[in-house]
Parts: structure tokens; C-alpha cells; sequence
């Protein structure tokens, strides 16, 4: 079946949808994802983030499609042409869906985990804008604790229906569920249960906003001063193939292998993702690669940094000598005199 | 959001069992989840017209599905109370159709005349005032709903009446 | 009078009951269909008949039934559609309170053109003690055979049950509908799959509202031509039409579509004219999702000529001066009826109706009832009115049901038609601190203040 998206053709598989195919040709034409995940069955269709314009429906029917549609769930036909990043109707969509997952959300990145690595964070720097139309009261939710390991703040969620999933698929006893309805609904476990099943953690991984963070690294370092690497453990449970995240020699975080749409590779247990910290625990294989404009890669180590230097006069820097005696206080101890006055005080 | 959580005597008998199972026997052997909203008006209406936590886990139970899908359910539907409610629940019908026809103040005059403010029971469990969304009774708002029926074409004479008669017990609540 | 193919005979005494309904030649299109016509006769007569959906959106309902996907030999399913829940609309519920048989009727006649052997009635659990009325009719039609095994001796099997919702109008959604009935939230699903292919626990289903399926007994029993015959145009038949707020005669009429709308509104036959001496200001003619005309647009439309209660005339404009037949809600408005206020209160029943899966209708919708309550209350700001169009045009067509259309249609409208009261409550905060602020002094009486106003 061939398919046209924003003038790009490619040839692809019946059953394809519009999104996987222009996650097929790349680049700028492919829709932001909020909700959909490929390793996910039945995901998609909810956050409205992929919309599409589909100008002629395919060479038997050529009518173009009246209303845009989530590219994510829309299946290619034959001879289908696709306007994404080229239809104005596409980009108004998509600023309109960025406001609305934005009115009620904190807007607390400075104080998130997720800040960096955030996927609601890429879509408003590309389709947000930096004034507020909404002048009323935020919606806000009690917090809940759902554990040791994962931390839930329902304020930010975007109610992607990821993490329901996970527990659906990957797990047989779901034990957290979307409650209530409308700008209410809200993820919980209703009756404040640990989510301690043996893959639970991926849930951390599959969240596209900071609504479920890693409680064991929760404040120790934003992402982007974490170095990532590839490594692996054998593991009875899972495929033992993670991300570990370091700061010097400190693990500070294991997660899943991410590809460049933000998906884990493979899903992993919580074994390996909260209780191998230490380094002898893995078989390290070499730097973890990730995209070239993203937040974390303002510290990439993989390109050659050159040190800064500031080319100044020494003496401003460091000041006159007397000054610099001055505030050494441990350099330059104090007589007995000027002792007894900084006790009594100087009157 | 964590819930509430008050104990509550939970009772299935042997009558609401058999209907439990008539419920059931309306779907396939293997989709007994179907039966899930039926299954929990009879249910709610046998123990006070609410549903606790342990309450809802005796439904899951019964249809052998999770506990989960039992609260997500509850809490997705208008119809399921989650905490203890007034006896006598007179819920309001406040759309556009109904208010043409006066019941904002109709609903104040109740309020007034039980002294309690909407979504609070009174201080004896008796009543309850709240105002819920279109019932499909337009053409004869002012209405309310009471247990399983209609009290239409009101007015302060007959709301005066309906609490006269829950007082005197003379109110039947379910069609059993 | 008019022709009556619902109600005809509704009045009869003990009409609900079997026995009663059987002697008045109930029952009749499920002999006839069964022994004498095949499914797919059943199917193009209704096809002929040219009945289309009464649920709101008024799709052809025979077209509907031939999309079933009968090839797969998965069983199929019939749902009838009795969620009721659209603001402005109860005529369902008349029809099966007072002569439920109709609908089971109708729903033994539909299933067999379906081939459908399980069938449900999914009816919204307000309507409690009309739940119980169809139990007990269902279980009188088992008793005298219409259900269960080998019907009539055909090998027709059919069960048929009444399922009870627990409040949300979103489950009048087809789809939404369909999770609800397996028992889960009703967020509705996303198409495709359609339910004619892939529907009540994954079987091909066919969701019909209640009327379209009362009307088919009479289809069968008259034949789809003669069906077609009455109403006017592509609007065959006749509709209910459910009339409700400042009207002498409120309650449920049965008329054949092409009726005028003055006629509808002004004869004693029918709503009988205004309650009160107050004049008419605006009314929505199809329940609450459908946009609301003013005075003007009511008995003529822009070209000046009549307009009629038939599905073409009633949208004859578009949305700019027209607006939809929907599901028959008839909602009439004096000069005491603030149009602000009565879009605030439609914004705040589709923020509480939403299920809340997609973001632009759970976030949207929201928005527009805070914004909508502020400038009701006194508290609008000039720029609120244009942040209100905003909103509903990026809402409108992108959610996943049609909910969020129906939550972006009114707002819409009456800011097209009454954008100068949307300016009042803003530039004259406390004019209209009470909620009944236009009953001693109507917007006429105080338009020429918004016009002189520079702001």
C-alpha cells in the first residue's frame, strides 16, 4: 500500500496506520504521541496530540476525510494522502490540544523528575505557548500513596490510559484503575493500596508526564546531569536490558531502553529497576544515545567538550591581595587583639 | 483519590442472591462482568442505597472480577453513592428545561424548610437534597427523583406533602 | 389529527398490558415477519420505509442494519438505545411506559431481519420503574411465546432482556453504550471498528433508539411504501417530539413530519401557544446539543419561508440561521430566560456529562462552564465572549465521540445570535446579580444599553 504524508511516500504493510507509517519516514512529519504506545495494545485515540488531515482517503475513494483524525488509530489505504506538520488545520489542532492538556496541569517542571525527559514538556516548547488564556482555579487532586517505589501526582497527570495498560497486560492482578469521571477522573487505587506486583515499575516508564515517578530517585538529580548507559544483569524475570542512569560512579536510576519516540525497548521488573544500584551488579556495554535536541543531551558526553576560558585579566577574578586576606579567614588567622573584638564587638 | 472508608453491615440474602443470579443468567456464561450495573442497583438499594469498599469487593466476588473493575465502575456512574446518604435522597433535576419552570427556588425552599444545604444529609439521616443533571421528566418540571420514581409538577404545596409523607413512612422507595 | 403510528394506541385502556395489547392487533409484524418474509425482506422494507435514526443523529436505519456484518457467523446482537438523557427529551420514555409491548415488538421484528438471537434494551437506571415495566412485559411476551426457543414454531430463537445504566448520558453514545452494557465505565470506543462489525463483546451489534424501533411493527405490517408515503421529503413517518418549558402544553406529541412549526407551537392540537402572555425569545428544537434560534428564525427561516418540523427544514441555513431536528426536544423560551445562563447551564451538564478520555472535551468543556459561570455571575470580562468561541471551535470535531460537538453547539450559537446579552452581562454586572434578572425587566428592555456602551 503506498501512502503520502506531507508529500513523502512510502510503501507499507496493510493494516499500518498513519502514524507508524510517519514514524517510517521520520523527521518533522511525524505526530507528537501522548497517549499511544506502540507496545501497548489497545492504546491511543485519547489525547488527540496526533491529529492528521487525510486530503484524499485513498485512490478508490479519494474524498478527503471531513474531520482530522488521530493519526495513531487511523489505518492507511491505498493511494491515502496525509497532511501533518504541513496542514494548518493540523498545527491549530495540535496548539489547541497543548492548551487544553495545559490549563489544569501545575506547570511545576522546575520541581518534576520527569522535567527533561517529559513528553507534554516537548510538546508545549513545540506547539505551546508561553501565555495562559485560563484565569480560573486549577483542578487539583488529594495525593495518594501507591507505594515504596512509585510516587503518584495526579495534578500532573494527563490521563493517558498508559499505566492502566501496563497493570493490564503485563500483570494478572490490576489493582489501580481511572476513578471517577470528566476532569475528574483521576488515577488511584481507590483504597490507597501499594501497586507491588512484579512489573509495576514500568508504569514509571510508560508515563508520559510526571504523574508516576521513580521514588527512589525522587530529587536526587535532574535527568540531564545523569549520564545514561546501556547495561544489562542476568535476570529470571525479565530481559535484564536496561538504561542505568550514573552521576559519577552512583547509580542513581535504572530504566527501561528508550527508543526516539520515548518507548521502552523491552519492559523490565522491579528487581532490576529499584533494588540494583550498584554498579558490580551490572555489565555496563557503553554510552546510552539519544536525541540531538533533547533537554538531557545539553550535557552529552558522547561529543568532545572543550573547557571554558574565560579570557580576563587575572586580577579581576581574584581580586587585589589585600582583599583576598581579608576574606580568607581561615588563611590568615586573627591576632589576640582583633580576637577579643570580634567577641565583644568593635564599640 | 483515597475514598472514605466507613464499615458497613453487609448482608447479601438469600432473596437478593436469587435475583443476583436472574440477573445473571440474562448474559453469556462467560461475560458475567455484564451483569456488573444491575447487579449493583439491587445491591445498593438492599443496604442503605450505598456501596462501601467491602461492599464492592463482595460484588467482585460474585462476578469473579477484580476489585478495581467494581470502583471504577461505582465511581464512573452518578447513581452509585459511595458514602452513607439521607434515607429520603430528593434529587433535584437543575437543567435549563426544569429551571425555566422554577426549581432553583423550589430547591432552596427545601433546603430551607429541612434546614440543610445541598449534598448534606439532615442531622437524623432522614433527607438529603442534591441536584443532579436532566432526568427526562422536561415537560413536567419542576421534578425530582425519589428512590425509583419520579415526583413531578411540583410545587411548595407538594414538597411540603413528600416530606409529610417520608416522616410518616408512607413513601415507598423501591419497586421490588 | 394527524397520522399516529406510535401512539395510536397508546389511550386504549390496559394497553400494557399483554392481553390488552394483543387483542388490539399487537404482536401482528412478528407473525408476519417471521412466517412470511425473510430477514433480508424485513431489512430493505425498513430500507424502503426511508425511517431514519430518531436518536438525534438520523441516520437511515435500514442502511444501518444492512452495514451488520453477517458473514463472519459470529452471533449478532440488537441493542435498543432507551439511555435517554438528552436535556429537552423524554419522549422514549412515554412510549414504554405506556404501551411497552411496542417495543418489544418491535425489537422481536428488528432482531429476526438482524438474525440477531440475543438482543438487549439498554435503558438509563433513572428510569427505574420503567426497567421494571419492561421486565414484566418481557417476561408476559415469554410466556405467551413471542421469546426464547423456536418462536411460532419458525426456529426463530430470541432472548431479549432490559439492562439498567447508572447515570451517565455519555452511555447514549452507541459505543459507550456497549462497554457500559459489558459492564465497564462508558468511555466510548473509537471507530473503526464500527458495532455493525465489531460490537457487544466483539459481535457484530446494531444500536437502534427506541422510536426507530417502535416503528418498525408498522413498516412491516404496512409495508416500507407506505411508511414513505407520510412525512415530507427524505423526512418520512412520524417523530416524536417531546415539548418542554414555556409552553401551555407541555408533554410528548406524535406528528408527521412537515408538520409547521408554527402550527406545532400555536394549535390547541399541540403545544396550545406560549404559557403566559410573555413572548416568545428563542427555542431549540432538537434537546439540548442542537443550537439555539432566536424568535426571528423560528417560524420562518432566512429565505422567509415556513419552516417545518422535518429534519431539511429545521437545519435549512446551516448552523448561521438554522439548526437541527436532533432527538425531538423541544425546548421553548420566554423574555424571562436568560440566554447566558441557559448556556452555562448546558456547558455545566456536558462538564459533568464528559467521561473524561480525550482531552479536548474532558479540558474543554470545563473551561467553557468556569468561564460561562463567571460572566453569569457577574464576574465576565469583554474578551471572555471571544475566549468562549475559541474554545468551542477547538473542541468542536476533534474529540472522540460526539459529545464534544453537542458541548460546542449551544455555546456556539448563542453567541451567534445573542452575542449583545453575552456584552449586558458583562458591561452591567449588577443588573444581573439575581438569577431571575430578566424576569421584571426583559433584554428588550435594556438592549439599547449594550449598543450605546463604548468599551
Amino acid at each position: 500500500m503506498k501512502v503520502t504524508i506531507d508529500g513523502q511516500t512510502i510503501e507499507v504493510e496493510p493494516g499500518t496506520t498513519i502514524l507508524q507509517a510517519a514514524r517510517m519516514i521520520g523527521g518533522e512529519s511525524v505526530p507528537p504521541t501522548m497517549c499511544y504506545y506502540s507496545k501497548l495494545k489497545g492504546s491511543g485515540g485519547k489525547c488527540r496530540a496526533c491529529l492528521v488531515e487525510v486530503s484524499k482517503g485513498s485512490d478508490a475513494n479519494p474524498t478527503p476525510m471531513p474531520k482530522l483524525m488521530a493519526s495513531c488509530v487511523t489505518g492507511v489505504m491505498d493511494g491515502m494522502e496525509v497532511n501533518s506538520i504541513k496542514s494548518d488545520r493540523v498545527t491549530e489542532a495540535r496548539k489547541s490540544v497543548t492548551e487544553f492538556l495545559l490549563i489544569n496541569h501545575p506547570l511545576d517542571c522546575p520541581v518534576c523528575d520527569q522535567a527533561g525527559e517529559c513528553d507534554l514538556q516537548n510538546l508545549s516548547f513545540k506547539h505551546g505557548k508561553s501565555q495562559t488564556r485560563y484565569i480560573e482555579e486549577k483542578r487539583t487532586f488529594e495525593p495518594e500513596d501507591i507505594g515504596p517505589n512509585i510516587q503518584l501526582h495526579m495534578n500532573r497527570c494527563i490521563l493517558c490510559y498508559r499505566c492502566v495498560m501496563v497493570a493490564d497486560q503485563l500483570t494478572d492482578n490490576r489493582v489501580h484503575g481511572v476513578m471517577d469521571r470528566g476532569d475528574h477522573s483521576n488515577i488511584s487505587t481507590c483504597i490507597s493500596k501499594a501497586i507491588d506486583n512484579e512489573f509495576s515499575g514500568n508504569m514509571i516508564d510508560v508515563c508520559p508526564v510526571g504523574a508516576l515517578t521513580d521514588k527512589t530517585f525522587r530529587f536526587k538529580s535532574r535527568v540531564w546531569f545523569n549520564k545514561p548507559f546501556n547495561a544489562h544483569r542476568n535476570c529470571d524475570k525479565c530481559c535484564g536490558k536496561t538504561t542505568v542512569w550514573m552521576f559519577g560512579n552512583e547509580i542513581q536510576r535504572v530504566t527501561g531502553r528508550k527508543d526516539e519516540f520515548h518507548e521502552v525497548e523491552e519492559f523490565i521488573c522491579n528487581e532490576c529497576r529499584f533494588d540494583h544500584k550498584n554498579v558490580e551488579d551490572w555489565v555496563i556495554e557503553g554510552p546510552r544515545k539519544f536525541e540531538k535536541d533533547s533537554v538531557i543531551n545539553q550535557n552529552n558526553y558522547t561529543r568532545k567538550l572543550d573547557t571554558v576560558v574565560i579570557e580576563t585579566e587575572s586580577g579581576i577574578l581574584k581580586g587585589r591581595e589585600q582583599d583576598r586576606r581579608k576574606i580568607s579567614m581561615s588563611a590568615v588567622p586573627l591576632t589576640k587583639e582583633e580576637e577579643q573584638e570580634f567577641k565583644e564587638g568593635n564599640i | 483519590m483515597e475514598r472514605l472508608h466507613i464499615k458497613q453491615e453487609i448482608n447479601i440474602t438469600e432473596a437478593l442472591m436469587e435475583r443476583i443470579n436472574e440477573l445473571l443468567s440474562h448474559y453469556p456464561a462467560d461475560k458475567k462482568k455484564s451483569a456488573l450495573l444491575p447487579v449493583l442497583h439491587d445491591v445498593q438499594d438492599a443496604h442503605d442505597n450505598w456501596l462501601s469498599i467491602e461492599l464492592m469487593d463482595k460484588v467482585a466476588e460474585i462476578l469473579e472480577i477484580k476489585p478495581i473493575e467494581v470502583y471504577e465502575v461505582v465511581s464512573f456512574y452518578t447513581m452509585f453513592n459511595q458514602r452513607p446518604i439521607g434515607k429520603y435522597m430528593f434529587e433535584f433535576c437543575q437543567t435549563s428545561p426544569c429551571c425555566l419552570r422554577g426549581v432553583e427556588n423550589l430547591m432552596d425552599y427545601t433546603c430551607d424548610k429541612l434546614g440543610v444545604k445541598v449534598g448534606e444529609p439532615t442531622a437524623d439521616g432522614m433527607f438529603e437534597v442534591r441536584g443532579v443533571e436532566c432526568l427526562g421528566a422536561c415537560g413536567y418540571a419542576p421534578m425530582m427523583q425519589l428512590g425509583d420514581f419520579f415526583q413531578e409538577n411540583l410545587t411548595k404545596d407538594k414538597i411540603d406533602q413528600l416530606i409529610a409523607d417520608c416522616r410518616d413512612n408512607k413513601v415507598i422507595l423501591h419497586d421490588k | 389529527m394527524s397520522k399516529k403510528i406510535l401512539l395510536e394506541k397508546a389511550s386504549i385502556p390496559g394497553i400494557k398490558t399483554y392481553e390488552v395489547y394483543r387483542q388490539n392487533g399487537g404482536y401482528a409484524s412478528v407473525e408476519k415477519a417471521l412466517k412470511s418474509m425473510t430477514p433480508d425482506e424485513v431489512v430493505e422494507e425498513v430500507k424502503t420505509s426511508g425511517l431514519r435514526g430518531r436518536g438525534g443523529a438520523g441516520f437511515p436505519t435500514g442502511m444501518k442494519w444492512s452495514f451488520i456484518d453477517k458473514k463472519s457467523g459470529k452471533p449478532r446482537h440488537l441493542v435498543c438505545n432507551a439511555d435517554e438523557s438528552e436535556p429537552g427529551t423524554f419522549k422514549d420514555r412515554f412510549l414504554m411506559e405506556y404501551i411497552p409491548h411496542l417495543l418489544i415488538e418491535g425489537m422481536i421484528t428488528s432482531s429476526y431481519a438482524l438474525e440477531a438471537n440475543l438482543s438487549y434494551i439498554y435503558i438509563r437506571g433513572e428510569y427505574m420503574w420503567v426497567y421494571k415495566i419492561l421486565e414484566r412485559a418481557i417476561k408476559e411476551a415469554y410466556a405467551a411465546g413471542w421469546l426464547g426457543k423456536n418462536i411460532l414454531g419458525t426456529g426463530y430463537n430470541l432472548d431479549l432482556y432490559v439492562h439498567c445504566g447508572g447515570g451517565a448520558y455519555i452511555c447514549g453514545e452507541e459505543t459507550a453504550l456497549i462497554e457500559s452494557l459489558e459492564g465497564k465505565r462508558g468511555n466510548p470506543r473509537i471507530k473503526p471498528p464500527f458495532p455493525a462489525v465489531s460490537g457487544l463483546w466483539a459481535n457484530p451489534t446494531v444500536v437502534n433508539n427506541v422510536e426507530s424501533i417502535a416503528a418498525v411493527p408498522w413498516i412491516v405490517n404496512n409495508m416500507g411504501a407506505e411508511y414513505a408515503k407520510i412525512g415530507i421529503g427524505r423526512s418520512t413517518g412520524t417523530k416524536l417530539i417531546s415539548a418542554s418549558g414555556h409552553i401551555k402544553n407541555p408533554g410528548v406529541y406524535e406528528i408527521e413530519l412537515g408538520l409547521s412549526v408554527d402550527e406545532f407551537m400555536n394549535s390547541d392540537e399541540y403545544l396550545g401557544g406560549m404559557i403566559d402572555d410573555r413572548p416568545l425569545k428563542a427555542f431549540v428544537p432538537g434537546g439540548s446539543s442542537v443550537p439555539v434560534l432566536p424568535a426571528n428564525l423560528i417560524y420562518k427561516t432566512a429565505n422567509g419561508e415556513d419552516r417545518l418540523m422535518s429534519y431539511e427544514s429545521l437545519s435549512d441555513g446551516g448552523f448561521a440561521t438554522g439548526s437541527m431536528l436532533g432527538s425531538g426536544g423541544f425546548i421553548v423560551y420566554n423574555d424571562t430566560a436568560c440566554i447566558v445562563r441557559n448556556t452555562w447551564n448546558f456547558s455545566r451538564f456536558y462538564h459533568h456529562e464528559s467521561c473524561g478520555q480525550c482531552s479536548p472535551c474532558r479540558e474543554g468543556t470545563g473551561w467553557l462552564e468556569k468561564v460561562l459561570h463567571r460572566i453569569e455571575n457577574g464576574h465576565g470580562r469583554e474578551e471572555d465572549i471571544d475566549l468562549l468561541w475559541s474554545i468551542q471551535s477547538k473542541i468542536e470535531g476533534n474529540t472522540i465521540c460526539p459529545l464534544g460537538d453537542a458541548a460546542a453547539w449551544p455555546v456556539a450559537a448563542a453567541i451567534r445570535h445573542f452575542r449583545d446579552e453575552f456584552e449586558y452581562h458583562v458591561r452591567f454586572p449588577e443588573k444581573i446579580k439575581n438569577r431571575d434578572h430578566f424576569v421584571n425587566e426583559p433584554f428588550e428592555k435594556v438592549r439599547h444599553l449594550v449598543g450605546k456602551q463604548t468599551v
